[in-house]
């Protein structure tokens, strides 16, 4: 089973190589990450040795980057009839399923390590404590996957890779959004705390904040791990319930 | 018995597309699946395949339950969909990797296995190229080839020959009859001489219903005696439209 859903993951993952698609995503991601911890996160004017403003903007910069990863892994199959193919190859349809997410999280974290140089930087200037970078980095992947799963289900949905570029940017906003201050604020103002909580425990932001900050917290790590399974489940049954109509 | 499928229907919302076909195709028998565009022809191979589900009804491949057992079933048989799509940016020679890796085959079996493939449907000129930079006919036997890779007992193969030249129809005609010597195969074809040519036996679909299963002398032999030429054009238009046109005659 596991040999069969890296030979789905391994052309994949080879797939994004093959387009521009990887170098264009690179590139930007690159130049943004580095633009926004440099001059707009004012790296160097806080003087301190950390990488939040490198982390801080991650969900931003995910939130439009990540669904153009994630929205060609069924549409395209869909589009080009693949899928009737991929479908009828002896893979199960967890191996598929987990498989694409598989290389698209991988390439996502080959676009993660690729920012090396800005660890390096901060450690060349300062003392940083690099175990709150590595929280950072595995709250950045994760979130990351998170999307991508969101991203995922929504390609299966369609054969529009715009639809599902559209429809990710959307749901992704959404599952950052109960995090906003302005919200928790707006919801703080009259609505029970429970309800303020429950709400904030929901968001992407909040979560990714905490590990952001160097705490691996258990919660934390399940809240991810729930959001990415039951995110690719659903992929699954969109996919399952496409083949029965 | 390799390919079997008990009473398949296919209920799309409120369109019947296929209503209640049951096939026996037995080793040795190359069927030839015809019928009017829209009259459920690949529909009904798509449910043998696995790719869709039957709203009612269920399909075996050398004795598996395709609903049941997918994965088994999956394995014992090959699939040309219809237009033979492919990855566009993959090599001719990386897509029959994967394709071997995805049936099971590694290392210096899985090499063999692409090689014998690229053999048998002549693709060595082109097997660097990619997909997308491949004329029709290149394209429609990469497709081949991978549904002959692993060696299937059955073959289901979807409208393999639409769009070949008169050379090509040729060799994928002949390498159709070498290969129903010793298995199951299902064609679909709007051609008629395909089925004199190739086939054992003749099935006719009509609005999801089979209307026809003989030999290729039975349907012939359907026509009336004053009809000389294209006599199974006229059998299949008797069958699927009712119209005897005189002009046939």
């Amino acid at each position: 089973m596991i040999r069969r859903t890296l030979v789905i993951a391994r052309r994949e993952f080879a797939s994004y190589f093959t387009t521009p698609l990887a170098a264009v995503f690179l590139v930007i991601f690159l130049f943004l990450a580095g633009l926004f911890t440099f001059n707009v996160g004012g790296f160097y004017d806080r003087a301190q040795a950390d990488l939040r403003p490198f982390f801080q903007f991650h969900p931003w910069l995910f939130l439009f980057l990540v669904p153009a990863v994630s929205m060609r892994l069924w549409a395209e199959e869909r589009r080009t009839g693949t899928i009737e193919l991929i479908t009828t190859l002896p893979f199960g349809l967890g191996e598929l399923v987990v498989g694409k997410f598989l290389a698209a999280w991988g390439f996502t974290v080959v676009a993660l390590a690729l920012t090396a140089p800005i660890w390096i930087t901060v450690n060349w200037l300062g003392e940083p404590d690099n175990g709150v970078i590595v929280a950072g980095s595995i709250g950045s992947a994760l979130l990351a996957g998170s999307f991508l799963a969101v991203g995922a289900c929504l390609s299966a949905a369609t054969k529009s890779q715009v639809i599902a570029f559209v429809s990710c940017v959307v749901a992704c906003f959404l599952l950052l959004l109960t995090g906003f201050p302005a919200v928790q604020d707006f919801f703080s103002s009259w609505a029970p705390r429970a309800v303020v909580q429950a709400l904030a425990s929901m968001s992407a932001l909040i979560h990714f904040e905490s590990m952001v900050r160097g705490v691996l917290d258990a919660r934390d790590l399940l809240y991810f791990a729930s959001v990415i399974t039951g995110a690719l489940l659903m992929n699954a049954m969109v996919v399952e319930w496409r083949k029965a109509r | 018995m390799l390919i079997e499928t008990r009473g398949l229907h296919k209920r799309f919302g409120g369109i019947h597309a296929v209503r209640g076909v049951s096939l026996q195709v037995r080793r040795g028998e190359v069927l030839g699946f015809l019928g009017p565009n829209g009259a459920g022809k690949t529909t009904t191979m798509r449910m043998i395949c696995g790719f869709l589900e039957p709203s009612e009804g269920s399909a075996w491949v050398d004795g598996v339950n395709m609903s049941l057992d997918p994965l088994r079933a999956k394995s014992r048989m090959g699939y040309l969909p219809e237009g033979a799509p492919c990855y566009p940016d993959m090599r001719v020679e990386a897509f029959l990797a994967f394709i071997a890796a995805a049936r099971g085959y590694r290392g210096l079996e899985a090499r063999r296995r692409v090689d014998r493939a690229i053999e048998l449907v002549n693709l060595a000129s082109v097997r660097r190229q990619t997909f997308e930079t491949l004329s029709k006919g290149y394209r429609r036997r990469t497709g081949i080839a991978q549904s002959l890779l692993h060696d299937p007992p059955a073959l289901i193969m979807d409208e393999p020959t639409d769009g070949l030249d008169p050379n090509q129809k040729f060799e994928v005609r002949r390498l159709v009859r070498e290969l129903g010597r010793d298995r199951a195969v299902i064609l679909s074809t709007h051609l008629l001489e395909e089925v004199e040519a190739v086939c054992t036996r003749a099935v006719v679909i009509n609005r999801g219903t089979v209307v026809f299963d003989g030999t290729p002398a039975e349907m012939d032999a359907m026509a009336p005696a004053h009809v000389r030429s294209s006599r199974l054009d006229h059998v299949f238009r008797t069958l699927t439209t009712g119209d005897v046109p005189g002009g046939a005659a």
